[in-house]
């Protein structure tokens, strides 16, 4: 589509929804993320660029519940290494091609997120975080011990397989356009859902909840259905990124691993529909260029953790549309 | 049949001790824990990174000063909580109008840069800190089984301490102008009583109990950065279970579980590491404020 037809169909109006509950500002923003996902891979490292995506989905489904329903996960590493453990195990083990894989991983992230998140959605706040964060540590442990998941050395030599037995995704650049597929689907349904009249709900109760439960609303099973549609994504995404790496260990299972899908979407802008993405980017390739000094990267983290919450709370993208006057 | 439960409960009780050691812990990081979030409504995550730096300070108060045990015991706290102080006034204070959430973001990044600095000192992999030897005096021994004198200490010192704290809370007037300001923090200060600088002490107070445990700690567990993360999320079941609310509900809690995952360490090894979760989701079915906790 080009720029031109978009902008006559919309109104002018600025705030005014117009496609797919894309404002104007934002429908351009889509385009050019769009653009950059489809051009970017004949200048830069596909593999490269297929982690940023698989992580800007891990993160934009996180965003999903801090950003639309004001619950602060710290445990999001469960979803997303579970994700990736069953999607390796599912692809090695059973030889299952890519299609069945990951939305396995994806439907393991959602199974596990229903317990957990009827569990946690029990206190709010900080309860909430520290309580996700406790299961994630116990999934953490399981997969230390559990038989499947190859312990310390987690489970190795994944194949990426053929895709509906006609694409090879062995060569990197096809495997990236699966990913870029996945994270514009993922992307795509998440906005979908946060414009949706159950969104409409979820930012009722993230704003006033007494008031939302008044008017009749079951807000227990609205919290549920957000976190267990955010945890499913996460394994997708997890499970996409075994895929890429022809690997899942127990890294990606770890309580750091929480924290840097929470420093991703903080960098960009929580609640924010780009942000995740632009946090994603922007974390990856600083993890990327700055592998070679090791444990800086830690420090680093956590040096821009503490700016972001002191001075950035925004984030990048918030501050955009601030400066814009525009909602991005 | 006697004798073979007798032998059973010989076996179980090392395991049992341990327990009780883990539990010391536990008891003393979420005391410190409930006293900084009674006051300041924020959840320290950079805890388990003050605990390590508890043990860390130790070990170079004795490698490069030559300042042993006792000394590190008493310096140790009081740097880690100084350095503590300056973290709360040059960020945490910034944070009090926002929302909590922004508090555990906060203190996340400092456990990461803290964590961090020392791997890059000292790398990950463990250091040791001997026991020291006067402690053997207090070693038990019936029969077979031999439990070290220095895991007598730390229970009787974390008991001794949990008590200390708990009365400086309930029993003195800095402990009521405390409780005072944990409940009305603006009533307090048209009294005329600086509760910014209360805020700032209780942080480093809180700091520095953690920097202890962490002392504490040393010659048990082998001195890594990666101590206090281990530590830090089992606490936060600990706190969830046994609600904010109370300070000695954080204390009777640590103590505990701790004994729980010992008992189940003996029965059932690999799901000592995991109990505590499975408590945490039991408590949270029943009683959602957790056992001490108020709604």
């Amino acid at each position: 589509m080009a720029d031109g037809t978009f902008t006559a169909g919309a109104a002018p109006r600025v705030e005014s929804p117009g496609f797919f509950g894309f404002t104007l500002p934002q429908g351009i923003a889509f385009l050019v993320m769009v653009a950059f996902v489809l051009v970017s891979p004949f200048f830069l490292y596909p593999v490269f660029l297929a982690k940023v995506l698989c992580f800007a989905l891990f993160a934009c489904a996180f965003n999903l519940l801090i950003g639309y329903a004001g619950l602060l996960s710290f445990g999001h590493a469960a979803y997303f290494g579970m994700g990736a453990y069953v999607t390796g195990y599912a692809a090695k083990s059973w030889g299952l091609p890519p299609e069945v894989a990951i939305p396995l991983g994806g439907l393991v992230g959602a199974a596990l997120g229903l317990p957990f998140g009827w569990l946690a959605i029990r206190r709010a706040g900080i309860y909430f975080a520290m309580i996700t964060l406790a299961m994630a540590q116990m999934v953490y442990f399981f997969a230390l011990q559990a038989p499947f998941t190859g312990g310390e050395d987690g489970i190795q030599s994944i194949p990426r397989g053929t895709l509906f037995g006609m694409f090879d995704l062995t060569a990197d650049l096809t495997m990236y356009w699966l990913v870029a597929g996945i994270f514009l689907g993922g992307f795509l349904l998440i906005h979908r859902i946060v414009h949706s009249p159950f969104g409409q709900v979820l930012k009722a109760i993230r704003e006033n909840e007494p008031r939302s439960i008044s008017l009749g609303y079951r807000v227990e099973n609205y919290k549920l259905l957000a976190f267990v549609l955010s945890a499913g994504l996460a394994g997708i995404a997890g499970g996409t990124k075994a895929l890429v790496f022809n690997i899942a260990t127990l890294t990606d299972v770890r309580w750091e691993m929480s924290g840097e899908v929470v420093l991703m979407s903080l960098v960009g802008g929580l609640g924010t529909i780009f942000g995740p993405v632009i946090g994603a980017g922007v974390i990856i390739a600083m993890q990327n260029y700055l592998a070679q000094f090791g444990s800086w990267v830690l420090v680093i983290q956590g040096v821009i953790f503490i700016a972001c919450v002191l001075a950035f709370r925004r984030g990048v993208v918030g501050e955009i549309g601030n400066l814009l006057k525009v909602k991005l | 049949m006697i004798e073979t439960i007798l032998f059973e409960l010989e076996l179980a009780l090392p395991q049992v001790v341990l327990g009780l050691v883990n539990g010391a812990f536990y008891a003393l990081l979420s005391l410190g824990l409930a006293i900084i979030f009674g006051m300041l409504n924020v959840i320290n995550f950079s805890h388990g990174a003050q605990f390590m730096m508890g043990a860390f300070v130790a070990w170079m108060l004795l490698n490069w000063l030559g300042i042993g045990y006792w000394g590190a015991l008493v310096l140790a706290p009081l740097l880690v909580g100084a350095f503590g102080i300056v973290i709360e006034k040059t960020m945490i204070s910034r944070l009090y109008k926002l929302d909590h959430l922004y508090g555990l973001l906060l203190t996340f990044g400092c456990a990461l840069v803290i964590e961090g600095v020392f791997r890059n000192e000292f790398g990950s992999s463990g250091l040791r800190y001997a026991t020291p030897p006067e402690f053997k005096l207090l070693d038990l021994e019936f029969g077979d089984f031999f439990l070290p004198g220095y895991r007598v200490w730390v229970v009787m010192v974390a008991l001794v301490t949990c008590l200390g704290t708990w009365l400086v809370i309930e029993k003195t007037k800095i402990g009521s102008y405390l409780r005072a300001a944990t409940e009305k923090p603006q009533l307090v200060q048209a009294f005329g009583i600086n509760v910014p600088r209360m805020m700032t002490l209780t942080y480093g107070a809180g700091v520095a109990l953690a920097a202890f445990a962490g002392v504490l700690a040393a010659p048990i567990y082998s001195v890594h950065p990666g101590m206090g993360a281990n530590f830090i999320i089992t606490v936060f079941a600990v706190v969830v279970i046994g609600g904010m609310g109370s300070i000695l509900g954080a204390v009777v809690t640590g103590f505990m579980l701790g004994l729980v995952q010992g008992v189940t360490d003996v029965f059932w090894s690999e799901a000592s590491a995991t109990v505590v979760f499975v408590i945490m989701a039991i408590v949270l079915l029943t009683r959602p404020a957790g056992l001490f906790g108020r709604a």
